[in-house]
């Protein structure tokens, strides 16, 4: 059981080449943590992971427990439990969170059954007590005037009502402050169980001190370049990327 | 369903006859806008006020006076859209099939064939006062000669209706036609709101629907009106608004355009009092080779009033949409505050949208803005919606309705906003189905 990404390279509608060969494995029950500098390729891959169709894929493979993630359309890949906290969540005006959200849950289910109200609220009411959300954010049109740090915590509540089997949180500590940041942590982190595989994609070792991952990795120039346990994060913080002109990276 | 064989003579050939009924002065004025029709020349090519417009469109000589239409319980059965309107109206074809009311004391709401006979003077002081300025002058002329019945409504002062008077005008009959009426007029310090529904009673007949709508707000009174405009989509449409708005008065004006082959909107709001506020609201989904025409005028004849113009369309297929708007301010009408703005959003590559927005400025210290924009969705909204597992046709769906939302939400209540969204997402599901 795992989200298995295997020699991927992809590039750009004009034939830029982004993801340069990368592997990475993230079991189920597992954190991984994927750092790097400013356009190593990290947003890349969790969009191309998800499905977005600015991307080619030109070879290798992402499964999902054995299912082939690049034949499915984007919003199949949700629905077969891919989940992606943007980085820049879009803003959907006119569309209120909880129709939104409701939305994201209908589509989960058989055509003609559909979801108990009742339950659906109080549910939500729930998440969102959890990330200290105020309810007027259920009526409020999707991330339309949000803060930074409100979209971001709106992302997390949507991952926690879609109950993914594998996250991908994309710079979801930027723009936080560090009482924001504590609140997301904590529901990334009641999200953490066996049956489901994180991987967060970070600029900074800060968000690892409250979400503690199981493996780090480094990606650089479209490629993961180094991987190691938790203290991978610390030294990094402590040397920062300068290793990387040492390492041997043949630009494509 | 009676079975009336009449002569269908073409509603173009001679002059209408007016109701004996109905008083002298009524049946003079129907004499003179039939000729005044007469005279009138038909738009053509290069009339500034029919630029962009289908001129085809304005060819009638197809559709016919008269016709009884269906006058089944089914129709009064099928008039339901708010839960509990305080006054309800149904008419086929011109004639009214039922009637009810709860109204308090004081408010007078009579088909407009009643109260021509009942309430004759208070009619004619109110009855089309202005002249047509926005290009549909020789089409209200023919309203004018042909129409038989409608709805006034008149609000004593300092009466608060609450709730919504409904008015259901459905058109039956291949190539039948109707000429709805609405007056509305309200006291100093009275409050009402009345919503219009146009339907047509079958999906595969044509028709002709020429409406007009007064809408005066006395002092410090509030008016709200609704037109729902779901036709068939055989069916041609020209609806033309007129709006007077004392001082401190404030009257909302809403449009709903799904329905129709053709429709021609033409709104206007006269700013006559200090205080005064217009809301001009309209939302059109059209689809398939639908085309909907709006034509509006603010105008600012007093010093220190408001208006606000709001016009959102969502075009799917190979539709049409034509928006020419003016704000104008009289010389004095200072402290003016005059917005515009028209946004169209593009559901298909096929679609057009015109825009015409306008500025006439005779005073000094106004603010006035106007401005439209059209636009596709944007791939990274729709990309967020289907990394939520949303599949793409429901997720554009649902940005089309959040963009209507926008307007509908500013109707302010939610009884009626939640009514026109069940109008608009029967819309979308006949979209989604492949219909319009």
């Amino acid at each position: 059981m795992s989200l298995l990404i295997n020699d991927l390279h992809a590039s750009l509608e004009d034939g830029t080449e982004i993801l340069k060969g990368v592997t990475l494995e993230i079991p189920a029950g597992e954190v991984h943590a994927i750092m790097g500098p400013n356009g190593s390729g990290k947003s890349t891959l969790s969009k191309v992971i998800s499905g977005h169709e600015g991307y080619v894929v030109t070879s290798g493979s992402v499964t999902m427990d054995g299912q082939d993630l690049l034949a499915m359309s984007i919003d199949e890949r949700s629905r077969a439990g891919i989940f992606l906290a943007f980085q820049y969540p879009a803003e959907v005006p006119g569309v209120s969170n909880a129709n939104f959200i409701r939305a994201a849950l209908q589509s989960r289910l058989p055509k003609g059954e559909e979801i108990d109200a009742v339950a659906y609220y109080k549910n939500l009411y729930a998440k969102m007590d959890h990330l200290e959300m105020d309810r007027k954010f259920t009526a409020r049109s999707v991330n339309e005037g949000f803060s930074g740090g409100e979209k971001k915590r709106n992302e997390i509540l949507q991952m926690m009502m879609l109950e993914p089997r594998y996250s991908i949180l994309d710079e979801t500590d930027s723009g936080l402050d560090i009482d924001a940041l504590k609140i997301v942590a904590k529901g990334v982190n009641a999200m953490r169980s066996p049956e489901r595989g994180m991987l967060l994609i970070t600029h900074y070792q800060r968000l690892l001190d409250y979400i503690a991952p199981d493996y780090v990795h480094v990606m650089a120039a479209g490629r993961i370049v180094r991987s190691g346990g938790p203290e991978l994060a610390l030294e990094l913080e402590k040397n920062g990327y300068d290793f990387l002109k040492e390492t041997e990276l043949v630009p494509a | 369903m009676s079975v009336v064989l009449e002569h269908s003579s073409s509603l173009l050939d001679s002059a209408p006859e007016t109701p004996a009924a109905f008083p002298a002065w009524f049946a003079d004025r129907q004499r003179a806008a039939w000729q005044r029709f007469l005279d009138t020349p038909t738009p053509k090519r290069g009339d500034e006020m029919w630029r962009f417009s289908t001129l085809k469109q304005l060819d009638f000589s197809v559709f016919t006076k008269g016709g009884a239409g269906d006058s089944s319980v089914a129709i009064v059965q099928r008039s339901t859209a708010l839960e509990s309107p305080v006054a309800k109206f149904v008419f086929v074809n011109d004639r009214l099939l039922h009637a009810e009311s709860k109204l308090p004391q004081g408010v007078l709401c009579l088909p407009l064939a009643e109260a021509l006979v009942t309430h004759g003077d208070l009619v004619r002081e109110h009855f089309m006062k202005q002249d047509s300025r926005l290009g549909s002058a020789k089409w209200t002329a023919l309203h004018e000669a042909n129409l038989s019945n409608g709805l006034f409504v008149h609000v004593p002062a300092n009466v608060e209706v609450v709730g919504s008077i409904e008015v259901f005008h459905w058109l039956g009959g291949e190539n039948a036609t109707i000429f709805p009426h609405t007056l509305v007029v309200t006291g100093a310090n009275a409050k009402v709101r009345v919503v219009d529904y146009f339907q047509s009673v079958n999906d595969d007949e044509a028709g002709l629907c020429v409406a007009v709508n007064d809408l005066i707000a006395g002092p410090g009174s509030k008016l709200d009106y609704l037109a729902i405009q779901a036709f068939n989509e055989r069916t041609r449409v020209i609806q033309v608004n007129e709006t007077g708005v004392a001082r401190d008065a404030s009257a909302t004006g809403f449009i709903l355009n799904i329905g129709a082959a053709w429709a021609r909107n033409e709104s206007l709001s006269r700013l006559d009092g200090e205080g005064s506020r217009s809301d001009m609201l309209s939302v059109s989904v059209p689809a398939r080779a639908q085309e909907y025409d709006q034509r509006t005028f603010q105008h600012h004849v007093s010093p220190g009033a408001y208006s606000d113009l709001l016009y959102k369309n969502s075009l799917y297929d190979k539709s049409r949409t034509i928006f020419s708007g003016l704000i104008f301010v009289d010389e004095g009408a200072h402290r003016t505050d005059a917005y515009q703005t028209c946004r169209n959003l593009f559901m298909s590559e096929d679609a057009e949208a015109n825009s015409m927005p306008g500025l006439e400025i005779n005073a000094d210290d106004v603010k006035c803005s106007h401005g439209s924009t059209s636009a596709a969705i944007s791939d990274e909204e729709i990309f967020y919606l289907r990394a939520r597992g949303i599949d793409p046709v429901r997720a554009r769906q649902l940005i089309a309705r959040g963009f209507s939302v926008e307007v509908i939400e500013r109707l302010g209540d939610e009884k009626v906003e939640e009514m026109v969204l069940r109008f608009l997402d029967d819309k979308f599901a006949r979209i989604a189905s492949g219909g319009a």
